[in-house]
């Protein structure tokens, strides 16, 4: 109890962006039409790779003969760009089909 | 250098904020998913320029390869995939950001050691974004076909519940002690794996949309985890949004479903028990063939169309599209009854029709068909189940007892077409089948349907 009360007081700023960041993304979403459930979760998942930030964070901040550091790093940023890349443009290609009509 | 970094990464907040409320318009969503991607590039890009580090060009050299890597693969699969292979896409790729933010803990924790909210932040993130990769793989396979079956451990609910337990405890204790311990990191990392395959193995394909937007807001959990550990607002911020996305999604596919959250998180879930032997008493089937349904839907004057996985695994959607247009030529009213959890992902029939061009409006969701279905001649269910199963009205015993369906024996015929007698994927027995107003058209989805069609082409 102790330790959580020590964290709220040293990220305060940090606590209060997380539970403003809840209510902007609930209030933000909710009430979304049953055609947009696909495009919304993939458009989500590509941000989600937003994590490549950290993965690039760790390849700039490790030493050039820490290999497994490097080597980790990479890899995670392989992955987030994937993530990021893919689905973004699969996004892209699944609105294009809903476009296409109208 | 700092505070372009910082405003850089401001703007890329804004825009996944703003991306994601146009993407939940349909007018505006193709814009907001690009506005989202140009904000990410701008943070990328931001991030690997703009510091005052002294980087090695060996350094810089392999973040580009890695970059460039990713772009040309994640790429290519999604512009060369079907469109009936999304739901198996999404997870994939949903794994991968998760094992990203798995790799970043292990990198970061034994620099952090010390620092007890450094490092309680880098094993949450570590166990979450390693129960995402392996259950978003498990998801993968189950959906792409590879892993069939339903394996359920006995008792997987008290195991699954005990495990999870056991990984919390495991992360505390290496967190009080400070321990700098490779070998206990990567067993933390190897648990966070088998849990997460624990958790998806015995879910049914029926529950596979709950899951699957589950998954995604965990690797958003995982995100902002990261976020924390690095003071970074974007990731945090982004992360987010993810997660309460998903957990929105997840909320109303549970909905959909009459499950709860909790029942979803800590067992009982996917608990299809499947009910064999049950059978017998349910009466006989009437089977029919394609031209005896050709002449009663082409003498119908309302017909309902029911879409469900079946369909986008026979990759029948155009040739439904083309019967549907046959059928509006000779002056029947066609629509389509949409299920909110029909297929394997939130939204799954919705873009499937799309692709072979369905008008929009010709798609009804659940609570405006289901008072219409008196009023229709045939129902046409193609490749769905359970989310016609009428014992989730009557049955209180079937684990889908209390789900909301689509009501289509209130119509006054139904032809169910279907591969064979064998039950759904979640294994329940649907009485629907043996109703006297059904027949069965037996076949699979897109040749039974290029029959059909065939058939009232000659009328």
């Amino acid at each position: 109890m102790n330790e959580f009360l020590e964290f709220i007081e040293n990220n305060l700023q940090i606590t209060y962006i997380l539970i403003l960041a809840i209510f902007v993304g609930v209030e933000v979403i909710k009430s979304i039409p049953a055609v947009l459930h696909t495009p919304l979760m993939s458009g989500a998942n590509a941000l989600s790779g937003v994590v490549i930030v950290g993965a690039i964070l760790v390849m700039l901040h490790a030493d050039p003969t820490d290999y497994l550091a490097l080597t980790l790093g990479f890899i995670a940023v392989v992955l987030g760009v994937l993530n990021v890349v893919g689905g973004f443009a699969v996004t892209d290609r699944m609105l294009q089909m809903f476009k296409r009509k109208k | 250098m700092g505070i372009l970094l910082n405003i850089i990464y401001l703007i890329a907040t804004i825009t996944f904020i703003v991306g994601l409320k146009m993407l939940g318009h349909p007018e505006t969503a193709k814009k907001g998913n690009l506005i989202a991607a140009a904000g990410m590039g701008l943070a990328i890009v931001g991030t690997v320029f703009v510091h005052e580090l002294e980087i090695s060009p060996i350094i810089y050299t392999l973040i580009g390869l890695a970059i460039l890597v990713g772009s040309v693969i994640g790429w290519f699969i999604a512009i060369k995939v079907e469109m009936t292979k999304m739901p198996e896409l999404v997870s994939l790729f949903n794994g991968f950001g998760g094992a990203s933010a798995a790799l970043i803990g292990l990198v970061e924790y034994s620099k952090n050691i010390n620092d007890t909210t450094q490092s309680t932040t880098i094993v949450s993130g570590i166990i979450i974004g390693a129960i995402t990769f392996s259950g978003s793989l498990i998801a993968w396979g189950k959906l792409n076909g590879s892993l069939k079956s339903v394996v359920r451990i006995p008792y997987y609910n008290l195991v699954n519940n005990i495990f999870i337990i056991g990984i919390v405890l495991f992360a505390m204790f290496m967190v009080a002690t400070n321990v700098d311990s490779q070998l206990l990191l990567y067993t933390l990392l190897a648990t966070g794996l088998i849990y997460g395959i624990l958790f998806v193995l015995p879910i049914g394909g029926a529950d596979m949309p709950v899951v699957i937007s589950l998954l995604n807001s965990l690797t958003g959990i995982a995100a902002a985890i990261t976020g924390i550990l690095y003071n970074n607002m974007v990731m945090l911020v982004g992360g987010i949004l993810v997660g309460s996305a998903g957990i929105i999604l997840t909320v109303a596919m549970c909905k959909a479903m009459n499950r709860t959250l909790g029942s979803v998180i800590f067992g009982a879930f996917g608990g299809a028990a499947s009910t064999e032997g049950e059978n017998k008493a349910l009466g006989s089937i009437k089977s029919t063939n394609p031209s005896d349904a050709a002449i009663m839907m082409n003498y119908a004057n309302n017909v309902v169309i029911v879409p469900g996985y079946g369909l986008a695994v026979a990759q029948a959607q155009h040739v439904i599209h083309e019967l549907e247009g046959l059928l509006a030529k000779k002056g029947v009213n066609v629509k389509y009854a949409i299920h909110p959890v029909a297929g394997r992902m939130p939204g799954h029939m919705n873009v499937l029709l799309a692709e072979s061009n369905v008008e929009y409006n010709m798609l009804v969701e659940m609570e405006d068909i289901n008072p219409q279905f008196s009023n229709t001649d045939i129902v046409l269910v193609v490749g769905a189940n359970d989310v016609v199963n009428p014992a989730a009205h009557n049955n209180p015993a079937s684990p889908i007892y209390g789900m909301p369906i689509l009501d289509v024996e209130n119509a006054k015929h139904i032809i169910v077409n279907k591969r064979s007698m064998n039950a759904g994927y979640a294994g329940i027995e649907n009485e629907l089948f043996y109703n006297s107003k059904t027949s069965m058209l037996f076949g699979d989805a897109k040749a039974a349907l290029t029959d059909l069609v065939a058939e009232l082409k000659n009328m």
